[in-house]
Parts: C-alpha cells; sequence; structure tokens
C-alpha cells in the first residue's frame, strides 16, 4: 500500500503532540510501518505547532512532504492558510469548526474528539484508536477521552 | 514500540546495562536522560555540560558503562575534556550523545558537531532513524569497549524527535565497575601525552579498518524501485539517509555510519560502481570534505544546501542541480512568553526602563519579541553577566548605567558563577547591575531540575543551593531577592537604587514559572512526605 499522510496543526497548548501520538499509536497497532514527526522547545511557547504522521507498508522520511498531505487537520483557525501548501491537490481540509456541533468538543478534549472525525477518512480499527488513546493518557482521563473519540466519529458518520 | 530517537537511546542505555547518565538539558536531547531516569536508570543533570562530561569520564575510567547528553552547543562547553579523553581513553563504555539542530528550531546556531569528532580524534556515529539509534548505542558501546575509546553518537532534530518502530534486542551484561592505576594513560602531563597521540591515532585507522564492512560503519540500499543502473549514486548520514531513498526511489543509496574515521574503501567502491556520486547530508560539507579526501570525488553541492534541515523537496533540487531562491514555507505563529508568565513583567519593566540588556538563552530570550523587544544581545549560556561587564568597561557613563544583565536561575548555575567571579574582580568604574530571573526551573527545555531547585533529575529530594548566599559568599555587596510580580513597583525602585548608587548588584527576581508552579508544588510535597 502507498504511504498515508496526514499533518496535524495548530498552536502550542492544543494537544497537537499528543493526538499526534495517539494517531500514530493507532497506526502501528493496526500493523503499519509508522514515522511520525514534530519539533519541541521553543516552537511550543503559543506559537504555531505542527506535526506528520505517515503510515504504510514502508516510510522513508518522517516529515510528510510538502504537497503530498493526504489530510491536513487544523486545530485553530489562526493556521489554516499559512499550512495549507502542505495539502496535495485533492487532498481533504478538516477544521475544527465542526467542534461545536459534537457534544463532547470541550477544550480539553477537542483534539480528540478531532481524531475522531478524522478516523472517518482513515482504514484503523475503532479498536486499535481506543487502545492508542488509553496508552497515551492518564486512566483517570481515559473516559472522557473515549467518549469524545467516538461523539467525533459518530458526527462524521452523521 | 513506537519511539522518538531520544526514548530509542534511553532504552538501549538501559539493555546495555549502562550504570550511568549524566547530562545538561537541551531541545533536542533532553528526553534521553528523562526517559532513562523513568526506565529506572541511574540518570543526573549536571550544573553544565564539561561537568556532566568528566563525571562521565571518570565513571568511564572505573569500566562503568556511561552516556554524556547534551545539545550541540553544550558540545562547545564540554569541548576542554573531550579533547583530551581522547587521549587517555576510558576502561569502560563512554558514550557522548549529541544532538544537533540544523534549521535551528530552537537554537541560537546550527554548527555540526561532525566537526569535533575530526577535531578531538573521537569516532562518531549517526543513526537515520529510532532503531539505528537504539542499535547505534550498542555499536558504540562496543566500539568504546573494545578500543579503549570515547564515542560520539550524534543525532539530529528530526532523528531526536521523529517516532519510528523499534525492536529490543538482548546484549551481553555489562562488566562490573573496578579500579585499575593507570597512571601513563591517564595522567595527561606532555611525557605522557605525546605518546597518548600516537596511540590514538593508531585507535583510529584500526577503527576505520573495522567500519569498512558493510553493516560496520555503513549501509548499502538497493534503489527501492528498478536495478542499479550505476549512473548515479548518493552517499549520505542521518536523516539524510531516508530523505533521499524517497527522494530517489530508483537511485542505490549508502549510508555512512560511521561518519568519524570515514570508511574510506567502502565510499571508494560505491562511488567507483557509479558514473556520478551525490552526498546527501545536513550542515556542513562534512561527509563530502571526507569523501574528497578518500578519492571519491564526489559532485559538490551548491552552497545554499548548508542551510536548514533536508527535506525530499530539498533532496530532490540539490540532485537535479538546482540553485534557484528555494520558497520559504508561510510563515506561522512564533513563539512568545506564556499568558501569565512572570518575566513578561520584568520586560515590560525594562523596556519602560529603556535598559540596555545583555540577555542570555533561556524563554526569557523570548523578551526580544513584540511588545517587549527588550534585549539587546544573547550569545551563549552565560554570557549576559560578562558581555555586560563588557559593555559597561567601554561605554560612555550614561549610557553604562542603563546596562543590565539578565539571565535564568538554571543558565546561572550552568555558567552564571564565573561571570560574578570577573564582576567582582574587575567591576566597571559604573558597578554592575545583575537581574537573575529565578523562576524555579529550566523552562525553556521543558522544566527540568537543576541544583538550586532542591530536586533531582527524577524531582525527589536534593541540596538546594541558595543564589543569594553564593553570591553574598563571593562578596557581591548588594543583593536583593523580590517577587516582580506581586511588586512590580519594588523592582524599579532596587533598579533606580542600583543606577544612582553604582556598585555591584545582584537582584533575585523569584517567582515561579506558570506552568511548573503546580507541578513544584506536587513535588515538594511529596518530598515533605519522604524526609
Amino acid at each position: 500500500m502507498k504511504t498515508f499522510n496526514i499533518v496535524i496543526a495548530g498552536l502550542g497548548g492544543q494537544g497537537i503532540v499528543k493526538a499526534s501520538d495517539i494517531l500514530a499509536d493507532a497506526a502501528f497497532r493496526s500493523g503499519h510501518d509508522v514515522k511520525k514527526a514534530e519539533v519541541h522547545g521553543m516552537s511550543q511557547r503559543g506559537g504555531s505547532v505542527n506535526t506528520d504522521i505517515r503510515y504504510g507498508e514502508q516510510v522513508m522520511s518522517p516529515m510528510v512532504p510538502d504537497g503530498a498531505a493526504d489530510i491536513l487537520l487544523v486545530m485553530d483557525a489562526s493556521q489554516i492558510e499559512n499550512n495549507r501548501y502542505r495539502l496535495k491537490p485533492g487532498g481533504k481540509l478538516l477544521t475544527s469548526d465542526c467542534l461545536g456541533s459534537i457534544e463532547h468538543g470541550a477544550p480539553r478534549t477537542a483534539a480528540v474528539a478531532m481524531l475522531g472525525v478524522l478516523s472517518t477518512s482513515l482504514d484503523l480499527g475503532v479498536p486499535a484508536w481506543h487502545a492508542a488513546i488509553r496508552a497515551a493518557l492518564p486512566e483517570q482521563h481515559h473516559a472522557a477521552n473515549i467518549t469524545a473519540f467516538d461523539a467525533g466519529r459518530a458526527y462524521a458518520r452523521g | 514500540m513506537l519511539l522518538n530517537g531520544d526514548e530509542a537511546i534511553a532504552w538501549s542505555a538501559l539493555d546495555n546495562g549502562f550504570s550511568l547518565g549524566v547530562g545538561y538539558p537541551g531541545t533536542p536531547s533532553t528526553e534521553v536522560l528523562e526517559t532513562f531516569g523513568a526506565l529506572g536508570g541511574r540518570a543526573q543533570w549536571a550544573p553544565n555540560e564539561k561537568v556532566a562530561l568528566e563525571v562521565g569520564l571518570g565513571a568511564a575510567f572505573a569500566r562503568a558503562r556511561v552516556m554524556v547528553t547534551m545539545k550541540h552547543v553544550g558540545l562547545n562547553v564540554a569541548a576542554d575534556p573531550l579533547f583530551t579523553v581522547a587521549y587517555t581513553g576510558v576502561e569502560g563504555a563512554l558514550v557522548i550523545v549529541v544532538a544537533d539542530d540544523p534549521g535551528m528550531a530552537s537554537s541560537q546556531n546550527e554548527q555540526d558537531s561532525r566537526r569535533y569528532a575530526i577535531a578531538a580524534g573521537v569516532p562518531m556515529l549517526e543513526p537515520a532513524d529510532s532503531q539505528q539509534a537504539y542499535d547505534c548505542l550498542a555499536r558504540a558501546v562496543e566500539i568504546s569497549e573494545r578500543w579503549h575509546t570515547p564515542v560520539l553518537l550524534r543525532i539530529t532534530t528530526r532523528v531526536s524527535h521523529s517516532k519510528s518502530i523499534v525492536a529490543r534486542r538482548t546484549f551481553e551484561p555489562a562488566p562490573a565497575p573496578q579500579y585499575e592505576r593507570k597512571a601513563a594513560e591517564r595522567v595527561m602531563v606532555p611525557g605522557h601525552a605525546r605518546p597518548a597521540h600516537r596511540r590514538l591515532r593508531v585507535k583510529l585507522e584500526a577503527i576505520r579498518a573495522w567500519a569498512e564492512e558493510d553493516g560496520n560503519g555503513t549501509l548499502l540500499y538497493a534503489p527501492l524501485e528498478g536495478a542499479d543502473t550505476g549512473l548515479r549514486g548518493i552517499i549520505a548520514n542521518g536523516i539524510s539517509t531516508v530523505l533521499a531513498r524517497e527522494a530517489a526511489p530508483n537511485t542505490a543509496v549508502l549510508q555512512v555510519m560511521m561518519v568519524h574515521p570515514l570508511p574510506e574503501q567502502a565510499v571508494r567502491r560505491f562511488a567507483a560502481a557509479h558514473t556520478q556520486t551525490y552526498v546527501v547530508e545536513e550542515g556542513d560539507p562534512v561527509l563530502w570534505e571526507s569523501c574528497v579526501l578518500a578519492g571519491a570525488a564526489p559532485v559538490r553541492n551548491p552552497p545554499i544546501y548548508r542551510f536548514g534541515e533536508m527535506s525530499v523537496a530539498r533532496v530532490t533540487r540539490l540532485l537535479a542541480g538546482e540553485t534557484t531562491p528555494e520558497t520559504p514555507p508561510p510563515p506561522g505563529k512564533p513563539p512568545q512568553l506564556c499568558n501569565g508568565c512572570p518575566h513578561r513583567t520584568a520586560f515590560e519593566i525594562l523596556r519602560d526602563r529603556k535598559a540596555i540588556v545583555s540577555g542570555d538563552i533561556g524563554c526569557y530570550t523570548l523578551g526580544v519579541m513584540p511588545p517587549f523587544q527588550a534585549i539587546d544581545t544573547t550569545v551563549c549560556m552565560g554570557a549576559s553577566i560578562s558581555a555586560g561587564l563588557g559593555l559597561r568597561h567601554v561605554l560612555p557613563e550614561a549610557e553604562a548605567r542603563r546596562v543590565v544583565s539578565v539571565i535564568g536561575d538554571s543558565t546561572f548555575m550552568h555558567s552564571g558563577l564565573t561571570g560574578i567571579a570577573e564582576m567582582l574582580y574587575n567591576p566597571p568604574p559604573t558597578g554592575h547591575v545583575v537581574l537573575i530571573l529565578d523562576n524555579g526551573t529550566t523552562a525553556m527545555t521543558g522544566m527540568q531540575e537543576h541544583p538550586a531547585t532542591g530536586r533531582d533529575l527524577m524531582h525527589g529530594p536534593a541540596h538546594k543551593i541558595s543564589i543569594e548566599a553564593t553570591v553574598k559568599a563571593m562578596g557581591v555587596p548588594n543583593v536583593v531577592v523580590l517577587d516582580h510580580v506581586a511588586n512590580p513597583q519594588a523592582l524599579n525602585d532596587t533598579l533606580d537604587r542600583a543606577a544612582n548608587e553604582g556598585g555591584l548588584w545582584v537582584i533575585i527576581a523569584r517567582r515561579p514559572c506558570l506552568l511548573a508552579a503546580a507541578k513544584i508544588k506536587q513535588y515538594d510535597a511529596a518530598n515533605a512526605v519522604r524526609n
């Protein structure tokens, strides 16, 4: 299978890195080769944050080449235009606009709710997603985040 | 397991029975020791990288396996012991993990640590992904113990902070530490050092010969698509290896893992099998120069490719000989001091006073950004104090009085004490003012502990060095401790007094980092229970 490319973008503090960890782990648990790239440090102080996740049979570069993202998920409206060049022609842009319509789109679980929305465009099984959420978060946050993920997924399926 | 490069090195250190990990935080190297500590390894933050390497070489004299971690600029601080431990060699395994930051995601320069390997005569390995990072540490142990030499393990931002799949392996158990006196090898008086230098060059040639075997120093990849036509071949190191394989799937790639000493025969053999040999690397043309010396006659890259990170697109351009200007990506939102950050108040005050601020390395470097624009210079760890003194020495009196050195608590413990010694020893005519922004943590790298927090790497109890008692004991006549957020006027008044009265001042503006405050309370509560 070809390499599938996802870019998640937003601002420091929005849970971008955590969301990308969950996605990468869900792909790993589904048996794919996975690479994930992010930039830490100075860029986390409220500035732009973006992470790249790639999975498939064999992944080379951990960074999604420009103009090659199958899906661009943007968690903050201010970060759409500066990241649009990452998307391939005909690629899918997902924004957090729909969070207001999702029951569990509260700020603390917003990124995971958006993973639920994103999940309907990917061929990763729900058990892998749930296991990845549990592995990434402390136990007291499991229930709320799995509910948020399921709500996002249900919303996207209409 | 899905691990980033730093985590993979920590797991490998655990599996290889490392006795100790020691370093100073610095993006993108910080998570190596944090992970090693979390896995149950003995991990320690040193005040700075020079101390870390010295602790490490002592442990390795006693036959232990030890790793010393730092970012690229940290290796400048540790360069003094590096050059001579190359001569003394070690008994156990000494691996120096150095993380470079091409493109400067979070650094003040993009220097290339491979130059240090060549300059000091220390073998250097470089992985392309997390599995190789895991394996390279084990390889470094093998080389270090077999040839009694320190080994540099170079990683870069995209290896440190990219996750990929890692399979753990089993290794022979580590030998138990023991001491044997070998003064002729370890006491570097000239009479001992002259033969030591000759021994070092012999060792490096033996390591080069070992590295010639495919799988030791190099890895040969056939084209991902189609057969090797022999027309074009690529020699690459580190992350550039996977970028080149993706950008040129119909081209054979020779990955050089042993960056120094270069396996010259392997490189020559590869070049001879191809009509044209390209070198793909980030940073300085170190691999290219080594290939030239090896007689591989590689194509010379246009100079634009030595700046910043490589990418699949840039490799494609490089292979096409493209030299037209590159389109920069659309600007994102720059980093800034957090809302509610105590540094904000300090920089508002300094800005409004029109101070000439000699700054330092940390979150507070962001005081250069609007709306503060309150920092005039930032060079390296500790330079705030000494460079501020230089400004004070030569500026006319009215301007000299405006100079304030601003430094954080962790940076002060790293490199500030010698600046205070200089200030006391050679005071400028107008005196000087050092403002220590003490937020109780190493904030920029992710809230690590240091010798003045009273907690060790794992946040357990440790001796707490008092900054005010230290500078008083050194002889600073005016030492003021205040909370500038609770009482901004107190900071303003103290700066007024210092400017008017002259003399030497250390003002400690103490207010915990907003992000760290809750954690610090938790740690201290847990430590109080433990005591």
